[in-house]
């Protein structure tokens, strides 16, 4: 018996059959299927425990929600500090929360001059589209195949067609795709002079963090340039010192006109997301600056929480911290790969953004089980199966990191188990 | 409501102090694996660092805290430095050992993450000290100043750490926190992210350190009592006596707190403290001074660490500018007169027994009072100084030398140390001077006793090397698998990848 107090369920599977029922019949039955069945029950730290009970080390952190943890008590006691004194606040008025975090944000990156707030990373990459069209009065938006921005209206229609067709949300006329470090393709697009912005995630994550190439970036942005459009850095997955610098651009010489940011923004305890726009591409601001608006977007709890989180991601011991847990997994990674290079063949790493490549089209959908059955949840790049996404928080410590390592360790041979059995079947 | 913080904020200090923890577990996870050359490359770099400014910081501690004497800190800072490292540069503790008679092995195992803290009255040469034993022993360390001292102490440690790191140590070996508070400490001494606490300060501290559930050293108070024999040169017994009590204005614990002489001796020895400098009290002085050193709430902590002319003013007695200790006379060995008791500062109480017996129980009993702790013999007679030494309840004795230092191993051939264990008497784990091999464990890998065991050339290289695990079976078949690197060129690379980490690190 589950009881909650507020509900009860009286199994685990009591629950499952429910959250088929009146949720989502689909995800359920795709957890089910694929053997990682989980129920997140008590989360602390960087562990979850499933409803059976089971522990699991958590290198999900729903891409860098949890960079902190989940339930961080720093963060907590801001919040309920905050909820002392404030709710969600007025979005029509000027707030105490929201200026602050706001100079906090632009601080950060100082060419950039507005923040502009959002409840989650999708409506914050909508501003950042809105606000490119706006100051080019161009329409067409450029991503990458394979890239990811969300699902709302415009940010999905950027991505994957697996995510808009189904809701006939694709807009091919206003929206093109190039490949990704493929500067030449996006020259083409770009050269017809229609084209308001080109979006990409720094490192793109649905897509298995592919590196850039050197250069690439940077000689995007001045290509963009050069041909008027803007550009537009989706930092969701890689901001907030995931990289190892605050925001993932700063590491490829890049100055965006727009960046986006959300996920651990809120600390993974309140949702929020912001835009960061030059003075340039914020002018809509002063035509009027109600053409947006959000009821959640920027609520003043979660000001007062990503306010926090900024300043505690520039303490110089946060910062080493990350130094350390980043060297300490491209050195135990790499040999895991001399020990399993039959089926681990190869690392993508800056910081502690993390893709490990398996040698098999779902290679990483059966390690992403085998680490499952060995206490880890980590989760396979949607639009990559061959890619796990390995993507430690930022507070880690030598003996969790260690314990992390020899699990995994512990896992590959199940994994080997797996993916014979996968080759068979083909 | 205007003035006040509407919003309750998370203790910043705390949480910073939580990670420089964290930091100093994860500096210790690589230092740990330094070899003997690096680690001597370090502690030489962090000895000339600390040598080179020793009083520089001396004077800033002074100034600080206001306690003891510029140049005798700078002197405390100087032997903490290459002093130190010399007595211990042949103790080797990263080695492994092999005893080929016994069949038995040992692996040395550092502690990991030591939290220090240092005392008002010693701020730098505690720092400097805990520092070099840390070094080492291959540990990281974690300082927590006291309050008073805190910004001399955090420049301190920030200068030894900048040394160590450009000589290669990992990146928060040496952290020292910024503001001190006690439930601070409180709260780390209870971390389960630490592995040893060093406490150095006052009884209470020390007591938190040992019920933290942590692993502790912690030293107690001392109360020096020291015998002038009849054999005795009082002469030079006196200026070992003044010049040990003089010393950083006495804050050292194992300063001689009393003179315990034979009556028929005092007379001789007052004459030869006055000649060596001191300035001995009448009946009227003496209690002058008992009357300033003690209130309602015990001592008077203005006093400690302040010059024998400032207290002498203080307490309303006349004496010569010059005059270095304080010496009130207790003509009758008393048990509860308060002179008998520990005083950080260069009051000396002279008493005098009736024979060598009524001497040794007096010894005992106010030894008692500093248990474990240091006393000193003058003479030459060496069956009363055995029957001495074996009557007070100390772990060190101290022959024809200033206590002082000598109890600290600077003037005699004991372990040079600012941690003088106490042992069980005074409620201590350790009785020795604390060195770098408290913070050492060492494995033991023993063989069957009638067992043949080779062990003559035992290859300890493959604790560093991770590689050298089995790779599954299957790996040989699929080693294309590999994209850019066949095996051993990744072997190599994580080898140099591994030298680089022991050796430089930013």
């Amino acid at each position: 018996m589950f009881d909650y107090g507020y509900f009860s369920f009286e199994s685990k599977d009591d629950l499952l059959n429910k959250a088929a029922r009146f949720w989502n019949p689909g995800k359920v039955k795709f957890w089910t299927d694929t053997g990682t069945p989980m129920v997140i029950d008590r989360r602390e730290g960087y562990r979850l425990y499933d409803m059976s009970g089971k522990s699991l080390i958590d290198l999900h952190l729903n891409g860098g929600t949890y960079n902190f943890g989940h339930r961080h008590p720093e963060l907590v006691e801001v919040l309920k500090s905050g909820l002392d004194y404030f709710d969600m606040g007025n979005h029509w008025f000027p707030s105490v929360a929201r200026a602050a975090f706001a100079e906090k944000l632009v601080n950060t990156a100082p060419h950039m001059k507005y923040a502009i707030f959002g409840a989650g990373g999708a409506e914050a990459v909508e501003i950042a589209i809105k606000t490119a069209r706006y100051a080019t009065k161009r329409k067409k938006i450029v991503s990458i195949i394979k890239g990811y921005h969300g699902h709302s209206g415009l940010s999905v229609a950027t991505g994957d067609v697996r995510f808009s067709e189904i809701f006939l949300a694709d807009r091919p006329d206003e929206f093109v795709q190039v490949p990704f470090n493929d500067l030449e393709a996006l020259a083409q697009v770009l050269q017809k002079g229609d084209v308001a912005a080109f979006i990409i995630e720094t490192i793109p994550a649905t897509y298995g963090f592919p590196m850039p190439e050197a250069g690439y970036l940077k000689a995007c942005q001045d290509m963009c340039h050069k041909y008027g459009a803007k550009i537009i850095s989706d930092e969701v997955q890689t901001g907030l010192m995931r990289t190892g610098i605050m925001w993932g651009w700063q590491g490829y010489g890049m100055q965006p006109d727009i960046f986006v940011c959300g996920k651990g923004l809120g600390g993974g305890i309140y949702p929020i997301s912001a835009c960061l726009v030059t003075e340039e591409c914020g002018q809509w601001q002063l035509e009027d600056g109600a053409a947006h608006i959000s009821t959640a977007g920027g609520s003043e709890l979660g000001c007062l929480v990503g306010h926090h989180v900024l300043e505690m991601l520039q303490r110089p011991e946060v910062i080493s911290n990350i130094e350390f847990v980043a060297q300490f997994f491209a050195q135990s990674m790499a040999e895991m790969m001399v020990r399993h290079g039959d089926i681990f063949c190869g690392i993508r790493q800056r910081g502690v953004v993390i893709g490990l490549e398996f040698d098999h089209p779902e290679g990483a959908v059966a390690v992403s089980r085998a680490l499952y059955e060995n206490g880890i949840w980590a989760i396979f790049s949607s639009l990559d199966k061959r890619v796990l996404q390995f993507k430690p928080g930022v507070v880690k410590d030598v003996e969790l990191c260690q314990e992390i390592m020899d699990r995994f360790d512990a896992a590959m041979p199940r994994a080997r188990q797996f993916l014979s059995r996968m080759r068979k079947v083909q | 409501m205007e003035n006040c913080v509407r919003l309750n904020v998370p203790d910043r200090n705390l949480s910073s102090a939580r990670m420089k923890v964290m930091r100093a577990a994860w500096a210790a996870k690589y230092f740990s694996k330094f070899d003997r050359q690096s680690i001597l490359n370090i502690a030489e770099a962090v000895a000339d660092a600390g040598f080179e400014k020793a009083d520089y910081f001396a004077e800033w501690a002074v100034q600080e805290t206001s306690y003891g004497v510029v140049e005798h800190k700078t002197l405390k800072n100087q032997l903490c430095t290459h002093d130190l490292l010399a007595y211990y540069r042949d103790l080797d503790l990263i080695t492994p050992r092999v005893d080929t008679r016994r069949k038995v092995i040992e692996l040395p195992s550092p502690a990991g993450v030591v939290f220090a803290l240092a005392p008002a009255t010693n701020p730098i040469a505690t720092i400097y000290f805990k520092v070099m034993l840390a070094i080492l022993s291959r540990n990281a360390i974690v300082i927590s100043p006291h309050p008073v001292a805190k910004t001399c102490s955090v420049a301190a440690a920030q200068h030894l750490a900048d040394a160590a790191e450009v000589a290669g140590a990992p990146a928060g070996i040496i952290q020292c926190v910024e503001e001190p508070s006690v439930s601070l400490v409180e709260d780390i001494m209870g971390s389960d992210k630490i592995n040893v606490i060093l406490a150095t300060g006052g009884s209470q501290m020390v007591r938190a350190a040992y019920s933290s559930g942590n692993p502790a050293i912690g030293v107690g108070p001392g109360n020096g009592v020291a015998f002038i024999d009849p054999s005795a040169d009082v002469d030079a017994a006196a200026k070992c006596l003044v010049e040990s009590k003089s010393f950083d204005n006495s804050v050292l614990c194992t300063s001689e707190s009393i003179c315990l002489t034979l009556e028929k001796n005092r007379g001789n020895m007052e004459r030869a403290l006055r000649s060596a400098g001191s300035h001995i009290c009448n009946a009227e002085d003496s209690d002058r001074l008992r009357d300033f050193l003690w209130g309602d709430n015990g001592f008077n902590l203005a006093a400690i660490g302040k010059s024998a002319d400032w207290i002498a003013h203080e307490a309303g007695i006349r004496v010569h500018a010059a005059t270095k200790v304080l010496v009130p006379v207790i003509e009758h060995p008393g048990q509860d007169d308060a002179l008998f008791r520990e005083k950080l500062c260069p009051v000396l109480t002279l008493t005098a027994a009736v024979d060598f017996g009524q001497a040794l129980t007096f010894a005992a009993h106010v030894a008692r009072r500093g248990a474990g702790h240091s006393a000193a013999f003058h003479g030459n007679n060496n069956d009363r100084l055995i029957a001495f030494s074996g009557s007070v309840p100390v772990h060190r004795v101290v022959v024809n030398a200033p206590c002082s230092q000598g109890a600290a191993g600077f003037a005699t051939h004991l372990p040079p140390s600012f941690m003088i264990g106490t042992g069980y008497a005074g409620r201590s784990s350790v009785s020795e001077n604390i060195g770098p091999q408290h913070l050492t464990h060492w494995k033991k890998v023993a063989f069957a006793r009638d067992a043949v065991a080779d062990l003559d050339e035992i290859n300890f290289d493959v604790m560093y090397d991770t590689l050298l695990k089995t790779p599954p079976a299957s790996i040989s078949a699929s080693r294309d698998s590999l994209p850019q690197f066949t095996e051993d060129t990744l072997r190599t690379l994580i080898r140099e990848e591994l030298r680089n980490l022991r050796g430089v690190q930013s």
